[in-house]
């Protein structure tokens, strides 16, 4: 599709095309709200189950069945009658529910009475000496051009990081016979005692004993290192990996290290329109006030799925149907839905085991807070020490921040530094991250090309404007 | 960096022919820009803007932007979202992207 | 024990801090009350530029006298401010409007004002090499320039602080009110009274001005600007149109700021503002025709700071008309990043001897009473 064959409005705008993004569109669609579901990649799936349409990896075993059972959710989603666009990069949203969206470089604003934000997560940012070396990558990237296009690491790969994606992946690359160096494990020791009140909830989740398996499967086929610094090396492009263990420094050589320490709500769009948000301190992350509907501070707007804080992908699929389901009833009141009480009960038996997870895997200080020359924010190359000396002399908030030293005002539009910059203020001021706060953050939430921007179809008497 | 579970033809995409920096590789539709370059051993996609280092995909969803090219003359596309299509010019980046190309 | 002071200056946008360093600098003790941090609002965020060229000639007084400032400005804040001057160019569209601005050139200079040059197409594709080549001529202001405005007014906040001006900011003023013969500054962190208050509250001044029985009618705007991902150099000047709305501008780190007045909605209780995408496809449309290598850059970030617009485009500066010891400095009406260093020293003057060679007489608010109340009326 592209954009000229777009409708002015929607009733409801769902952006993103993951588990989330894809239960919603199914349910509203069913139900008869004429729904369109933008995503910007070019398959549907999301992150969890990329490629799920056309993945070249034809041995089921590699990915895993829980990967394959994305296929259901994206042949109902095709099935349920929602217009769905791939290639549709969503760049703005705002208060009074009006959608920016670019489809191959057409750009049009869209109307709509509900929006679905099912934006997802996006890996926490891993800022570790070295980290933008060509041949350091996340863990996620790997996990995509696996899914995604049949790609295996060659030459030698050493993983560093913890939380759950990260035994998972590490399973599904040496399934598809990569061979791994070595997996760095950087989750501290102390966070076993600081998990173990969780640890009844996550006995009966379904996590545990699929975590366990994973674990062993693993361990007996990669050497499994406790380290507590990383760092890469390499002129051009990684050489080396330098890592600190209990029993001193080591260093390995290197063509591949893979990083991951956890996921974070992908937050840009939903800030960007003027959700509000709030810091969650057991996943060390912002996200979206919502309610149990997963509607947020503004009227008509819900963040579902991990957007709204990180729970997976079975989860994500149960928020997008509740918050489909809230949309549908104040659209149609009279369509009948599934009953939510239901769906209710199957998300928290999904969240159930989350705390123990949390509170295992949340990264060691000294992952999220670098220092010296390590560079915090890519885009504008700007080091942990310069965000530490200029918070030093007063600098009391992000926002300053962008404009003393332009971190964050790079394309990426701080996602790969936002939650740094704040963490390393609120180091250095003795404050907290929630009082802190994150950057403010402007549209386009993706960056735009001019000639996309002047495509835009103008008002009658605005083009009488133009023309003078 | 990176190679193919499988040869890019056969039951799950046809095979794709472009150029990077004038050199021909091979892809499978399907792919994106940044995995077909990957898996054709492309490891440097552009140099930044700041102090013109060298850079490769990061992320590959779409949020590092590290993966930056010139793709058919358009400067900063992103590399891991745009799917390859046959007789496709792409261009590493140095640097500040030329103005006007 | 209420806190006193010589003066407090409400609002720590460029004009309060200005204002505060220059009062300062004259030895009164100082405070400054600003309801978020300085430079918030439409100071931290405004495209920068530092224009004496088409300005309203009640306003140029102030302008020359600012630019006399910007071009010393690391003398008196210790911080360049970013500040560079490669000038600022009308680019004409065409003979007719060329024509008019040829007029304007001409009566400026009969007023004695030499700053403004009229430059033919040669000149202007000299300064402009990338501008189309439909555009005949325009007027250039050399001395002209841009500076990075954040970093500007938390120069000038500084340098207030460090000469002792006080600068207490995520407070409100929720009062004002007379007492003897000292005005009682109420705020959300207790009253502050002196004899001497300078209202600097950009698009909240009016709010100040009603505390004193003093109605302006302000209107809120909140200007758009975008800004590309940085290019390779391609443009010295700063560029403006008149017959579009258009201002244009590359600055040191490559990075295009394109503004030119299309309005976001302001909602100035909540410090937000709605952007209207329709709006900036119109600017980003005419950057297209005016500068086609343009037409592939990225635009990162779009925004647009709250500020004060007055019915006549022009700002209040001077005296309040009812209160005794009150000073106006507000509704720059999107154009008052490049006063705020002159206003700043002619309003300390006004406050420190209550007098000002500088003709600002046309900016007083007596222009917005009703005629019998200005007394220009015979009764």
């Amino acid at each position: 599709m592209n954009a000229s064959e777009l409708q002015s409005s929607y009733e409801l705008v769902v952006v993103g095309g993951g588990p989330a993004g894809l239960a919603a569109a199914t349910l509203a669609a069913k139900a008869g709200v004429q729904t369109v579901l933008f995503d910007e990649n070019p398959g549907v799936g999301g992150q969890i189950y990329r490629g799920i349409t056309n993945t070249p990896v034809a041995d089921r075993a590699i990915l895993g069945e829980d990967y394959w059972a994305g296929a259901v959710l994206a042949s109902e989603a095709e099935a349920s009658g929602a217009t769905i666009v791939n290639g549709a990069t969503v760049w703005s949203l705002d208060p009074n529910r009006l959608v920016g969206v670019s489809i191959a470089g057409q750009a049009r604003m869209v109307k709509t009475q509900r929006v679905i934000v099912a934006t997802g997560s996006m890996e926490r940012p891993f800022p570790i000496p070295g980290w933008t070396l060509p041949g350091v990558m996340t863990a996620g990237a790997a996990q995509t051009v696996l899914k995604a296009q049949g790609l295996v690491p060659t030459g030698r790969t050493i993983m560093a990081g913890c939380g759950p994606l990260l035994w998972l992946l590490a399973a599904q690359l040496l399934r598809a016979g990569a061979k791994i160096e070595a997996i760095l494990d950087t989750a501290p020791r102390i966070n076993w005692l600081k998990a173990a009140m969780h640890l009844p909830g996550f006995l009966l989740s379904p996590y545990w004993s699929k975590g366990l398996a994973l674990l062993r499967e693993v361990k007996a086929k990669a050497p499994v290192i406790a380290a507590h610094r990383v760092e890469a090396h390499g002129k051009d492009k990684l050489s080396e990996v330098v890592f600190a263990t209990g029993a001193g420094e080591r260093r390995m050589k290197a063509d591949l290290l893979l990083l991951h320490h956890g996921v974070v709500p992908n937050v840009n769009l939903a800030m960007a329109a003027g959700v509000a948000h709030r810091w969650n301190s057991r996943q060390l992350c912002f996200e979206p006030v919502v309610d149990a509907d997963f509607a947020t501070s503004l009227r008509g707007i819900a963040v579902a799925g991990d957007g709204a804080g990180i729970a997976g992908g079975t989860a994500a699929a149960e928020r997008g149907r509740i918050a489909a389901i809230a949309a549908v009833q104040a659209l149609r009141p009279a369509a009948s839905v599934m009953d939510v009480q239901t769906v209710r009960q199957s998300l928290a038996r999904e969240e159930m085991g989350r705390a123990f997870l949390d509170a295992l895997y949340q990264p060691a200080p000294s992952f999220r807070r670098p220092t010296g020359d390590t560079i915090a924010c890519r885009c504008e190359e700007v080091t942990a020490r310069q965000v530490r000396d200029t918070a030093d002399l007063g600098c009391e908030g992000p926002n300053q921040m962008k404009a003393f030293l332009r971190c964050g005002m790079g394309p990426c539009q701080g996602r790969l530094c936002g939650l740094t910059v704040t963490e390393l203020i609120a180091e250095q001021r003795r404050s907290t991250p929630d009082e802190v706060g994150y950057y403010r953050l402007r549209p386009p939430v993706k960056p735009i090309t001019l000639a996309e921007l002047a495509s835009l179809p103008k008002t009658e008497a605005e083009r009488k404007a133009v023309e003078r | 960096m990176f190679k193919r579970l499988s040869k890019p033809r056969g039951e799950t995409g046809e095979a794709v022919s472009l150029k990077v920096d004038g050199k021909p590789i091979r892809a499978r539709a399907g792919d994106t820009v940044a995995g077909a370059m990957l898996a054709a051993g492309v490891d440097r996609f552009r140099t930044t803007p700041v102090t013109e280092s060298p850079r490769a995909p990061y992320c590959l969803m779409g949020v590092c932007f590290d993966c930056l090219v010139t793709i058919d003359g358009v400067g900063s596309r992103q590399a891991c979202l745009v799917p390859v299509r046959e007789g496709m010019a792409v261009e590493t980046q140095i640097g500040k992207r030329e103005a006007g190309r | 024990m209420t806190r006193t002071a010589d003066v407090v200056v409400i609002g720590g946008g460029i004009h309060g801090c200005s204002t505060a360093l220059h009062l300062a600098l004259r030895g009164l003790k100082t405070v400054v009350i600003e309801k978020d941090y300085a430079g918030r609002h439409a100071s931290g965020v405004n495209a920068g530029g530092v224009r004496q060229l088409a300005r309203d000639h009640a306003e140029i007084p102030l302008s020359v006298s600012s630019m006399a400032i910007w071009e010393r400005i690391e003398d008196l804040v210790g911080d360049d401010c970013g500040f560079e001057s490669h000038g600022t160019v009308l680019v004409a569209e065409s003979e007719e409007e060329l024509a008019g601005f040829r007029a304007r050139v001409d009566d400026l200079r009969l007023k004695g004002f030499t700053h403004e040059e009229l430059i033919d197409q040669a000149e202007l594709r000299r300064l402009v090499p990338a501008v189309s080549e439909h555009c005949p001529g325009g007027v250039v202001s050399r001395r002209d320039g841009a500076a990075d405005p954040f970093r500007t007014t938390q120069a000038f906040r500084r340098r207030a602080i460090e000469r002792g001006a006080e600068v207490i900011e995520g407070v409100k003023v929720t009062g004002l009110s007379r007492v003897g013969d000292v005005w009682r500054v109420e705020t959300s962190d207790g009253p502050i009274e002196a004899p001497k208050v300078v209202n600097a509250a950009g698009a909240w001044a009016d709010r100040i001005a009603l505390m004193l029985g003093e109605p302006v009618p302000l209107t809120v705007i909140a200007p758009m600007l975008m800004v590309t991902s940085r290019l390779p150099s391609f443009i010295q000047p700063v560029v403006i149109l008149r017959g579009r709305k258009l201002s244009f501008k590359q600055l040191g780190n490559g990075t295009v700021v394109i503004g030119g007045g299309h309005l976001a909605t302001p909602h100035r209780d909540r410090n937000e503002t709605v952007l209207d995408w329709e709006k900036l496809a119109i600017s980003a449309a005419t950057v297209w025709e005016l500068f086609p290598v343009m037409r592939q850059a990225t635009i990162v970030r779009a925004w647009a700071g709250i500020e004060a617009s007055m019915a006549d485009g022009i700002p209040v500066v001077g005296p309040s008309a009812t209160s005794e010891g009150v000073f106006h400095q507000f509704g720059f009406s999107a154009h008052g990043f490049q006063l705020g260093p002159g206003t700043g020293a002619v309003m300390a003057e006004l406050v420190a001897t209550g007098k000002t060679n500088v003709p600002i007489a046309d900016l007083a608010i007596t222009r917005f009473l009703p005629a019998r109340k200005r007394g220009e009326v015979p009764l």
